[in-house]
């Protein structure tokens, strides 16, 4: 199955930008479906940028996060072709993780 | 392996110690539950349980935030669809260690942090869930000291309900 994550970082100087986009409902538990059934909370609680092992930056979220999040950051220290490692959970245990080279 | 055996009950030592098979099966069970405890203490569950915003924000930090003009909180002024809702912050402040979003009239207030190590920029955008018209708050945690930013966003249809 293809990646959820979708990762751009572009060095620029010394600081490199990051934006990611990840493929994920971030059901809140609150909103109901066409029988009025309530659909069960689902959404990412932690997301982890690593660079050279170190993490750069990690997001906690809740599910007022919107549907098929989108985030943007910046860190410095990196230079073009390091690799970046961007992994979630949800709250289900779900997890997904990729590698992005910094361009 | 005998390191990771410690702590566990005697009827689960005998069983590893028994067959192989079952010992090796039980190291990868072992293996994976410290990995998901470590995930798990550091996400602010309470926080997130929270209903109101001073609660949410006393709940992840254990204090009061000073509202400051050296956070540029940037919101809509009205958003059509409350589903996704552009926000982002950044700050002119030094030593930021974590940044994070709460909006009031959720039904609870937190809905994202994030943590600021260094040599990670003080900027941050992302895209929130709004159920109603309400104030955005976004902290800054520097230096030990909590900084603030308020923003009514006006929200035309809801984002958390049918």
């Amino acid at each position: 199955m293809a990646s959820t994550i979708r990762v751009r970082a572009i060095a620029n100087g010394d600081t490199t930008e990051v934006q990611a986009l990840i493929q994920h409902p971030m059901d809140s538990g609150f909103v109901k479906d066409a029988q009025g059934a309530v659909i069960p909370a689902h959404f990412i609680q932690q997301l982890t940028f690593e660079h050279n092992g170190k993490a750069v930056f990690t997001a906690d979220w809740g599910p007022a996060v919107a549907k098929d999040p989108y985030v943007k950051f910046g860190f410095k220290g990196a230079s073009k072709g390091d690799e970046l490692k961007v992994s979630w959970v949800d709250n289900k245990g779900a997890s997904d993780s990729t590698t992005a080279k910094i361009q | 392996m005998s390191f990771s055996i410690e702590g566990f009950s005697a009827t689960r030592r005998l069983v590893l110690q028994g067959a192989g098979a079952v010992a090796l099966f039980g190291f990868g069970a072992l293996a994976a539950r410290p990995a998901l405890a470590a995930a798990n203490d550091t996400y602010p569950e309470a926080a997130f349980k929270q209903k109101a915003d001073k609660d949410a924000i006393q709940a992840l930090y254990g204090r009061t935030a000073d509202a400051s003009d050296k956070v540029k909180l940037d919101a809509p002024e009205i958003a059509e669809n409350g589903a996704v809702v552009p926000i982002s912050v950044t700050t002119t402040l030094e030593n930021v260690t974590s940044i994070s979003f709460f909006v009031s009239g959720n039904p609870n207030a937190l809905a994202a942090s994030y943590a600021i190590p260094e040599g990670t920029l003080p900027a941050v955008s992302n895209r929130l869930k709004m159920q109603q018209t309400s104030n955005v708050i976004a902290i800054v945690e520097a230096g030990g000291k909590l900084y603030s930013a308020t923003k009514e966003v006006k929200v035309t249809v809801g984002g958390c309900g049918g």
